[in-house]
This record gives structure tokens, sequence and C-alpha cells, in this order.
């Protein structure tokens, strides 16, 4: 076992490497992702040793990158599809939630589309509009498709190794402000170490259960250090997964400490933490102290980057929802 | 007229391609004739059985609709050449990718009758098995499909297989985004994809001059896809301009536009009234043009149908007609729990958890209910 200190993004391009090696029907293919290396640098030398039949790229159209992948797929393909910013897969829309989501069920299982949908989401960049959103609910409403997000350098290698191999279509979302985290990466690590659906308990606790994905996870853990400061216990619960959801850990945790509270960019309304409210409640109505709160972006289109700090949750607003549900407001 | 476009012989004009006019008599083609030489008495009578028969799946179907048996049809009355010319073109490895009104291809390619109105009755999501006739399920969405084969043809060619796709939509999906895209991902890859767009006229109540000011042919010339203009209706013109598109494909030649035009004699679908949007003079100017009357005056001129060869054909069309009847009729309703088939290919808990309370829920119908004398 060798691991390293890697960054996120790296370690991405890392599982995109073993999966090019190790399955000659692997493809990518997106915007810039050729010798550019995509806008973030993901795709980064890949070409240049695959080759463009292999690392493609494409024209500058999302639906069209989306809809010759299920083309692809059907011809025996798993296709990679880069979608440059989370505020460009909308153009996608219909091809993801109407074909790639669905010609399975269709065709009752004679058509298997392994297609990984990468989608670089979430704030915190100091971007323009369309370059900060966090669009995974909309994909979580829909049958068919697998959602997930990693949050660190070592899940994000293994995670995008495994949604190469899975034969669903998945949409991987990746923490674009947390492309440049670093944390030890063993890019060996076997495929079935850890399942893809499977929610991770990444700090033990016992008063407050805190879950949350993606770009949030780092900001959990330091609310969580803050609150041990001032003598709270949170548990926090890297989700790992949108689409299916495991519940199972979920609500182990939530017996233990009688209190959850759900973070995520993503506004709130009609977003995964009124889901995980939902079936946290339904199945710990009786050890719950406290409902479950919500912590997440506000009810808006994404402001102005000036903006952004107001609108994006951060350790105090978890923490206020922490406190609220220890009765400490 | 014809233009030479990307360094393909293109034939873009107001006058289609024509190898039968609607007497019966032969039309000489400089370069498309010679595509068709192949096709002898034996073959020309295959193609006529062929349209007589795709005409009797749709007469029948259309009468299951209104007898109740299938939920929705939609016709391709009108249709039967442009569907027929096309699929006897295609190879058995090329690759079909339909919208929902390519009944005539399925039939082609060899769908079994007996399945073919299990998506139109509501027993099942598709008819057939794509694997099985090298034809993808039907595409709803319009124009979502000419991706879907355009992304095939590039798998195709990064094989190195000799395969073609070809792609089927109408006029009003020439509108679609998708379709444009589509253009511009098949010229840009240089792949082996043939658009043919049956141009019926109207898109259930817009008229083509709403989607287009120009000839449908000429929307892919300045993405690089050069295009063909057909009669539709002339089964032997269709196959020739097919063949010349799928030739091009295969010999690297990169995508062609086929505009087959046509007309849609019957109704969008059988839930659509098009008396309340077109004139009957209309109807009856297309009526002269038939797809099957002209093969049959052409056999007939020509000596190579006679009266048992003629009843043969009869006897095929019934055939196919009883199947379709009594595989639609005796076609089972699905049970409860199979809401939950394939939905995805791998293990997934959400979908678990629901069968197994829906069967529960149904479950608990049958039980009896405790301390009932009932």
């Amino acid at each position: 076992m060798t691991t390293s200190a890697m960054p996120l993004g790296q370690a991405i391009n890392a599982g995109l490497r073993r999966a090019l090696e190790d399955d000659p029907k692997v493809l990518l293919m997106g915007e810039d992702i050729g010798k550019l290396g995509g806008v973030f640098r993901v795709t980064q030398g890949l070409q240049k040793d695959f080759g463009d039949h292999r690392v493609i790229d494409t024209p500058l159209a999302e639906s069209g990158i989306i809809g010759t992948a299920i083309g692809l797929a059907m011809r025996g393909y798993r296709p990679v599809c880069e979608i440059q910013f989370d505020g460009f897969i909308y153009p996608a829309f219909d091809q993801i939630v109407s074909q790639v989501a669905k010609i399975h069920y269709r065709t009752r299982g004679d058509v298997k589309l392994p297609i990984t949908i990468r989608v670089p989401f979430g704030g915190g960049i100091g971007a323009v509009e369309h370059h900060s959103e966090s669009p995974e609910a909309y994909f979580a409403h829909t049958a068919g498709l697998r959602v997930v997000a990693c949050s660190n350098a070592a899940d994000a290698n293994l995670m995008i190794r495994q949604a190469i191999r899975s034969d669903d279509p998945v949409m991987f979302f990746e923490p674009k402000r947390r492309y440049w985290d670093k944390t030890e990466v063993d890019v060996d690590t076997a495929l079935d170490s850890f399942a893809l659906h499977r929610a991770r308990i990444l700090r033990a606790g016992s008063d407050v259960t805190l879950v949350t994905y993606g770009p949030l996870v780092a900001t959990a853990l330091a609310a969580a250090r803050v609150a041990e400061e001032e003598g709270t216990s949170i548990e926090v619960i890297d989700l790992r997964s949108i689409s299916p959801i495991d519940f199972d850990t979920i609500e182990e945790s939530v017996r233990r400490t009688g209190r959850l509270v759900v973070a995520h960019e993503a506004p709130v309304f009609f977003g995964p933490g009124a889901e995980l409210a939902a079936r946290i409640t339904e199945r710990c109505f009786y050890q719950l102290e406290a409902p479950v709160l919500r912590v997440g972006g506000f009810d808006i289109p994404y402001p102005p980057s000036k903006l952004e700090e107001h609108y994006l949750p951060d350790v105090d607003r978890i923490l206020a929802a922490v406190d609220r549900t220890r009765a400490e407001d | 007229m014809v233009r030479r476009v990307t360094g393909t012989e293109t034939r873009v004009s107001d006058d289609a391609l024509q190898l039968i006019r609607e007497s019966g008599e032969r039309i000489h083609d400089d370069t498309f004739t010679a595509l068709v030489e192949d096709i002898g008495p034996a073959q020309l009578r295959q193609l006529y059985q062929d349209l007589v028969v795709v005409r009797r799946i749709d007469a029948e179907a259309t009468a299951l609709q209104r007898q109740g048996q299938v939920a929705l049809w939609a016709p391709l009355l009108g249709q039967e050449a442009a569907q027929v010319g096309s699929a006897h073109a295609l190879l058995g490895q090329d690759y079909v990718f339909p919208s929902y009104r390519e009944h005539g291809v399925a039939y082609c390619r060899g769908a079994d009758p007996a399945t073919l109105l299990q998506q139109w009755r509501g027993s099942a999501p598709s008819s057939w098995v794509p694997s099985e006739i090298g034809m993808a399920a039907p595409a709803i969405v319009v124009g979502a499909q000419a991706l879907h084969a355009t992304g095939y043809a590039l798998g195709m060619k990064l094989d190195g297989a000799e395969g073609a796709t070809i792609v089927y939509f109408g006029d009003g999906a020439t509108s679609q985004g998708d379709i444009s895209e589509a253009f511009t991902f098949a010229a840009s890859w240089h792949v082996p994809v043939v658009f043919f767009c049956q141009n019926n006229q109207w898109a259930i109540s817009e008229p083509v001059r709403v989607q287009s000011p120009v000839p449908l042919a000429e929307r892919g010339v300045g993405f690089g896809v050069p295009g063909i203009r057909v009669d539709g209706n002339d089964v032997l013109a269709v196959l020739a301009a097919t063949r010349f598109a799928l030739a091009q494909a295969r010999s690297g030649g990169g995508p062609t536009l086929i505009e087959a035009v046509t007309y849609r004699m019957g109704p969008h679908t059988t839930s659509d009234d098009p008396n309340r949007y077109r004139d009957k003079a209309e109807l009856d100017g297309w009526r002269i043009k038939d797809p099957i009357e002209r093969v049959r005056l052409l056999l007939e001129r020509e000596g190579l149908l006679d009266d048992e060869q003629a009843a043969a054909v009869a006897r095929a069309a019934d055939e196919v007609a009883a199947k379709l009847r009594e595989g639609c009729k005796t076609t089972p309703d699905p049970l409860p729990e199979s809401l939950f088939d394939h939905v995805y290919a791998e293990p997934h808990p959400l979908i678990s958890e629901q069968r197994t309370a829906l069967a529960a829920h149904l479950a608990s119908f049958d039980a009896p209910l405790e301390g009932s004398s009932r």
C-alpha cells in the first residue's frame, strides 16, 4: 500500500486514469478536457496518455454530450462525461432525466447505460452566475439515476472508480472549492473496500448528529471542533450518496444522539435535507429530542460573489442550528 | 439540381428524386438507378408485399384502438414507402433509432407482430427487445434519439465496425435543438450516421412551413451534413437514396441528411382530429401520390404480379394482421410487482423497500379480517 497526500482534483484524475487503464471501453468526453485538462485540470494529461479517441473534446453542447454518451453506452462503452459547471447542466436535463434515467426501464433491462456524469458543484469560489449551484436534488428526484458527492481526496479517488464501474448511470458531484484540499490517498484501494452508497461517520459524537456531504463536510468538521471546545459533542456523518441514501447509518446515530441537523449548500426548500428530515422522523420518532433542523442555501438564485458568504452555510449557522436542537438559543 | 457540399455529391432540389412515377412508369436517374439494379421481379414483389403488410398493420392497430384494445396509436398511413424503402437498405449490423411512428421499420427489422402493440396497449414501456432486432426503443421526446444515433455511430467508428446508424424523425423534430446538436456532433466527428427525416408535412396541427422556410434537406448543409431530397412515396427512390447515404457512411464519408417528402394521410395519433386544421383538397392531392398504388401499377405494367401472386400478398397481410390482433388481445396485464423491475440494473434499497411495501399492501386485501364473519 502506497499513500500520498493528494489534492481532491488530482485524486479524481488518478481514479480516471486507473479506470482508463483497467477498461478499454472507458471514454472521457466533455468540453476542454483534452489539451487544457478541463477548466479545473481534473483531466490533465489524460488525453496525452490515452489519445483523443478516449479523451474526447466535444462540441460545446451539453445535451449533445449526454445524448451521444447514451449512444456510446448502447454500443458497449462506459462514457464519463464532464459538465463544465453545475449551472450548465440544464441544457442536458432532458437527456439525463428522460433518456439516461429511463432507458434501462423502458427496454426492460435490455439496454444498460453505465454513464458517469461528473459535475463540479457548489459555491465559495467567487464566481459569476451559473458557476456555483447545487442542483443535486433535481437528479435525486429522478428514478433511474444514482447521485453521489465526494468530500475528500481519498473518497473522490475510490468513488469515481466505483461510479464508472456501476452498470447504472451515476451523477458524480465534485465539491469544486475543495479541489485543492489534500488528504492521504491510496490509489490502489480495493474497489469494494467501502460501498459507493454508504454514509461514513467521520467524527464520533454523542449530543447531536450532523449530516452533510460534498463541500460542507469540511465546514461540518470545523463546526464540530468548535462545539467540542464549548462542550458539545457532534457526530459528523458524510452522506456521500444522495440517491440512494444510507438511512441505516443515520438512524443508528440519531438513536444515540436524539438530535439531527442536516446541512447542504443547496436551497433548503425541497432539498435533500427535507427527505432526510421526513425519513429520520419516521424511523426515530420516539428517540428524537428535538425536530430535525436543516441548514442550507436560501431560496433565492445563487447570489453575486460578494454576497455568497451570507448565502453559504458556515460554522456559525451550523452551530446555531445545533444550539437550537439543544434549546440553547 | 445536384450540388457539391463538403466533397460529397448532394442533391438538394425542389424536385425530389423519383424513380417511379405515380402512374407506375420508371424514371431513369444517372446516379441513383444503378443503386437499385439488383431489385428484380422477386425483390420488387417483396417490397410491394411489405408495403401492403405495413399498411395493414396500421389499419389493424387503428381498429384495435377504436375497439379499446390499445390506448393510443400513431398511424403511419401514407408513409409506408419511406419506411419500407429505407429499412430495406439496412443490413443486420446497422442500428436503427426510431421515433414513435416507425412501425413499418420495426416490422422490416423483424419485430414480432404479436408484441408490436405492447407499448400502445400500456402493458409494457416499449414493444420490442432492442438487441434482438438492432433497433432502439422509440423516443417519444421529439428529436432526442438523433444524439443517441450519433453517439452509437461514434462507437462504431471507434470499433472499426462496418455498420452505420440511421435515425428517423419528422419535420417537426428539425426544430428541436437536439437535431441541430446531432448534426453538429456528427459532422465534427465525421461518423457513420444517416439522418432520415420523414417530412409528412404536419407536426400535429402545424404545417412544415412553421418549422422551416427552406427545404428540410438543406437544413444540414450549414452544419456540414449534405442532404438528399427524395420522393418519400417512391419506395425505389427511398431505397436508392438510403443506400447512397449508408454507402457514404460506411466508407468514411460521414453523415447525410435525407428528406423523404411524404404525407401523413391520417391523424397525428388516434387522439387527433386533422379535420380541424387541414383541407380535404390537400389530402385528395396526396391520395393520387399513394406509395402502394404506384408499385402495383409498375408490377402490372411489367407483368410481374399475376392473380396468384396478388393473392399471396393478401394472405401475408392477413397472417400478420391475425398475429397482431391475437398478440394484442392475449397480452396479459403486467403484475403489480413488475412496477419495480429494471428501474436500476443493480440492487437499490429504496426500490426493494417499495416493492416489499406494495406486496404487503396488496396481500393485506387477501387476508381475512380478524373476528370478521364475512
